[in-house]
């Protein structure tokens, strides 16, 4: 069956299997970025921006998404152009393994386009759909702190946080 | 700085590591794979599929034990897009072990591809390769196989007891070390130090217990993956979530009878591993189906078969007894204990002298005496675990040491300052206990665990927190419990890492390591050694590393030997490349080698500055010009020594108890690695390990059911802590200088596994005057506690 969505600011018609998950679509098409972690949507390292809200890609339907919105982690940044959320979650030693990381950064892009100055309280709470075994999350909760302050002086000096799509 | 020039044969001698001002060790450096992975452009196993791939699945056992008494793969054959299937029947039959270590591994060889037996529930009987998952999901349903039930023993004595089951009845399995598999004996080891009956008649108070310590998972959010493919020359290439590219290798040529330079092993980006992945598990099925049909072949576990079927912690069953004077001297520790490794006996040996080793050397004391025994039941499959028995050990020797500075009235940080190992002294239990050899002998030589009692008890608040909370009013009691840790750096006289530095045309090295980073930063570590040996930026060194092709010999990511041991192999060898780079500048500036100091990226002439050359220009002059050649350093590092790491871990909970449910309110963990190459990556490493373990200690527990089947193969019913409810740890680096070291460096990636385990039970007895002895500390079993000590009070 075909599906019509948006990924990264990229329209796409794709020819999917009816029972393909999200995922899996994304993934074929080269945005790997996604991970797998448990098929069972538990551990958060599937997740993806559907119109702007965080959602576990390895349950979701494709077929489901028919014109939406799809952002991926490839879709904030890359090495050359990384979004502030990607910086801050380096510079504070967020990042371990990186398997969870894009779902990590993915929901607190979700979290900070809507609260831009959350409490502690919040961010747990908004990050609670993502799993990480290697960092005991302390360093976590630090990343979004920075890329709160970092986002905070980017709009407060007019740059817009919303990084160009590359071809 | 490097004034030891003089001729290649002596330059080529590591320079001595003694301490000195350093520009980027010591420095929170950015991890060098950070942003790749921030990004996810970062490439693990499951993220690069070459065209044509097959899917890899594997049918697992339903029986705790059974035979295989036929397998009819004619109907799944059938099924179109199925392009091989493999069983006890159509493999060579090789017995090996699956544990990732040194050779000849210190584990039984009891394990075959497939057998025509099932010893556990999830134990491997076939696998099939299709086009698609579907295909192959279907194949497996297709499989028909006749199962022979046989008795099955499920708990640790029981499967020691006469007539208990016998597990590996076989008679082609063998091992080098202590081995009776007729009576379930996986491995046993024993030490003997001093005079144990003396010490306990000596001693004014004797304090002992049984403790049990549980099944639980690494749980790393990649599952086990593996790629396996032909290259363009045939050869086999296994892309794979290891922490151990050459013992994969050659466990993988073993087991399948070819030769090593048949195959080429690539570790790709790794998504966690805890151990769990020191292991061939994938690999040589994964590896046969590629040989069987010639194509690409993609396995990986699901979540269920990841807690099932891959490795966990090994469950202990323990008895511990301590005498000690009324002074504080501990006159004798008696440790004896069974191991349960589950259906087969990967690590069964080494674990067990880890319990000993890294528990018992830990204080004071003339009279030990260790006996353990590795058991095989029809469970699960033990494994090299983050911690490797100093987790169980110090379960038991942690809350032992609580019991008996409570039984003498001393404080236990009092207690412990007393009686910890110092630097200078050694114990004779690190000769007793080797890793499947005899052990070494060790002197501490760098030892900060006074240093980080002190400053974590007072970060903590001991004062202001113990014996304070029991008396608060309503059902809800706080506690604080402490313990001391100490773990290794790499295995003495076993392990072995080399590396080689090249330089090229701008300056810039390549850096080629065997070492392999498994998330921990190992990548990062082995760049900021080699940058602040040769004077150049991080981002001048381009890393090649974990690939059995291009990569010198590494034994892998295991024993907290990485930045220890691989971080000094590349250390020599940009000594290496750096004395040999003297030469070429001595030459170009016409002076001899020895006047010659280094600076930032140049050499310049002793006390004159601007007779200079730059790395570029003496690079470019050997490339290009004169005397031309590939300028370039190589060394191996091995180890004469383990030295441990030490800590010093406090923790406060509140116990609940109307519901018995325990919380960590307050965590503070004190660390002497040594000198912290990276201290944000050595934090990392200790709240990480540390969470993992509170996580072990209050909820994550493997269910069986009467049969040995796991109830609770899934995230929804095996909890690991979501950033919604984690305790926060406070992590305190206490720098020591350990001279053997990199820079000074010891490991710190394990040791803070050991301490939740100890700490949370000591808080616990400190806020409700029970003693968990049984992990994990679950709402029932504090529950069952209080009310056995009611019980007791009103009788």
């Amino acid at each position: 069956m075909k599906l019509h969505v948006r990924i990264n600011g990229e329209a796409r018609e794709l020819e999917i299997a009816p029972g393909a998950v999200l995922g899996d679509v994304l993934r074929q098409l080269g945005l790997t970025g996604t991970k797998m972690g448990c098929r069972e949507g538990h551990c958060g390292s599937c997740m993806v921006l559907v119109n702007g809200k965080p959602m576990n890609s390895c349950l979701l339907l494709a077929a489901k998404v028919e014109g939406a919105e799809i952002t991926t982690i490839e879709g904030l940044g890359d090495v050359r152009n990384p979004h502030p959320i990607q910086e801050a979650f380096v510079e504070a030693g967020a990042v371990q393994c990186g398997f969870c990381t894009p779902g990590m950064i993915i929901s607190t892009k979700a979290l900070l386009d809507n609260e831009p100055h959350p409490s502690l309280e919040r961010v747990r709470e908004a990050l609670s759909g993502n799993l990480c075994r290697c960092t005991g999350y302390a360093k976590i909760f630090d990343a979004v702190r920075i890329a709160e302050h970092k986002l905070a002086k980017a709009s407060g000096n007019g740059k817009s946080t919303r990084r160009p799509h590359r071809p | 700085m490097t004034k030891t020039a003089g001729t290649k044969k002596t330059s080529a001698r590591p320079e001595p590591n003694a301490a000195r001002e350093t520009r980027v060790v010591g420095k929170p450096v950015p991890k060098v794979d950070g942003l790749s992975l921030a990004t996810g452009r970062a490439k693990f196993t499951a993220d690069e599929i070459p065209p044509h791939c097959l899917v890899g699945m594997l049918l697992l056992s339903p029986h705790a034990h059974a035979k295989i008494k036929s397998i009819d793969t004619s109907e799944a054959e059938k099924l179109p897009g199925v392009r091989a299937i493999l069983h006890h029947g159509n493999v060579p039959r090789i017995a090996h072990t699956t544990a990732g270590q040194g050779f000849p591994e210190p584990s039984p060889w009891d394990t075959f591809m497939f057998d025509n037996k099932v010893r556990y529930v999830g134990d491997r009987v076939a696998a099939v390769a299709a086009e698609t998952r579907d295909i192959a999901l279907q194949a497996l349903k297709l499989i028909r196989v006749e199962y022979e039930p046989l008795p099955a023993v499920f708990d640790f004595e029981e499967a020691l007891k006469p007539g208990a089951p016998i597990i590996h009845d076989e008679p082609d399995i063998t091992s080098f070390l202590p081995f009776d598999p007729k009576r379930n004996l996986a491995a046993w080891a024993k030490a003997d130090v001093g005079d144990i009956e003396k010490g306990l008649a000596e001693a004014d108070v004797v304090v002992e217990g049984e403790f049990e310590t549980h099944y639980y998972a690494h749980a790393p959010i990649e599952p086990h993956v593996t790629l396996t493919y032909l290259d363009p020359d045939g050869r086999l290439v296994i892309r794979t979530s290891t922490q151990v590219p050459f013992h994969c290798r050659r466990i993988v040529a073993q087991t399948l009878g070819i030769p090593v330079r048949q195959i080429r092993v690539i570790k790709p980006r790794l998504g966690g591993g805890f151990g769990g992945k020191q292991e061939i598990l994938l690999e040589d099925v994964c590896a046969m189906l590629t040989l069987r049909t010639g194509r690409p072949v993609l396995m990986e576990l699901n979540r269920a078969q990841e807690f099932t079927s891959s490795r966990t912690r090994h469950p202990m069953r323990m008895w511990a007894k301590m005498g000690v004077k009324k002074n504080g001297e501990v006159t004798a520790i008696d440790f004896r204990g069974i191991l349960n490794t589950g259906a087969y006996g990967s690590h069964g040996l080494t674990v067990l002298t880890n319990v000993g080793s890294k528990c018992l050397g830990l204080l004071r004391c003339p009279n030990v005496r260790f006996d353990g025994k590795t058991v095989y039941t029809n469970l699960p499959v033990g494994g090299a675990y983050r911690g490797y028995g100093a987790t169980q050990g110090m379960m038991a020797l942690g809350q032992l040491i609580d019991e008996a500075a409570r039984a003498i009235g001393m404080d236990p940080v009092e207690f412990c300052l007393r009686n910890h190992i110092r630097a200078g002294e050694t114990h004779p239990i690190f000769r007793a206990l080797g890793e499947g050899r005899e052990g070494v002998d060790m002197t501490i030589a760098s030892c900060g665990l006074a240093e980080c009692i002190r400053l974590g008890a007072e970060r903590f608040g001991w004062k202001q927190r113990r014996g304070k909370g029991a008396s608060m009013p309503g059902p809800i009691k706080r506690g604080a419990g402490m313990v001391i840790l100490m773990q290794g750096s790499s295995i003495p006289e076993i392990d072995m890492a080399a590396a080689i530095v090249k330089l090229n045309d701008d300056g810039s090295v390549n850096l080629y390591s065997g070492a392999t980073d498994l998330g921990t930063g190992a990548d990062t570590i082995l760049a900021q050694i080699v940058a602040e040996t040769l004077h150049i930026p991080v981002s001048d060194v381009i890393l090649t590393v974990a690939d059995t092709d291009n990569s010198p010999f590494d034994t892998g990511a295991y024993a907290s030997s990485t930045t220890y041991l691989s971080g000094e192999a590349a250390r020599r060898a940009a000594v290496d490349l750096l004395e040999n780079m003297r030469q070429v500048a001595a030459e170009a500036l016409d002076v001899s080698p020895e006047k010659l100091d280094v600076g930032e990226k140049c050499f310049y002439v002793h006390g004159n500055p601007r007779k200079t050359i730059s790395y570029e220009a003496l690079a470019r002059r050997a490339l290009y010009s004169r005397n031309q050649q590939q300028l370039v350093g190589h060394a191996s590092a091995i180890s004469h020594v383990s030295p441990p790491p030490f800590a010093a871990h406090f923790c406060e909970v509140e116990v609940d108890t109307e519901t018995g449910v325990v919380r960590v309110v307050k965590y503070v963990a004190a660390v002497d690695c040594g000198v912290p190459i990276n201290p944000k990556l050595a934090e990392g490493q200790t709240e990480g390990a540390v969470l993992n373990s509170i996580g072990a200690a209050l909820m994550e527990e493997y269910l069986f059911n009467d049969d040995g089947r796991m109830l609770n193969p899934t995230f929804n019913y095996y909890k690991l802590f979501t950033p919604g409810e984690t305790p926060l740890v406070e992590t305190i680096l206490v720098p020591t200088h350990e001279p053997t070291g990199p820079y000074g460096a010891k490991s710190v990636s394990e040791i803070s596994t050991n301490g939740p385990l100890p700490a949370i039970a000591n808080a616990i007895y400190d806020a409700v005057g029970v003693r968990l002895r049984k992990a994990p500390y679950t709402p029932e079993r504090v529950l069952e506690a209080l009310e056995a000590k009611r019980k007791a009070e009103h009788s």
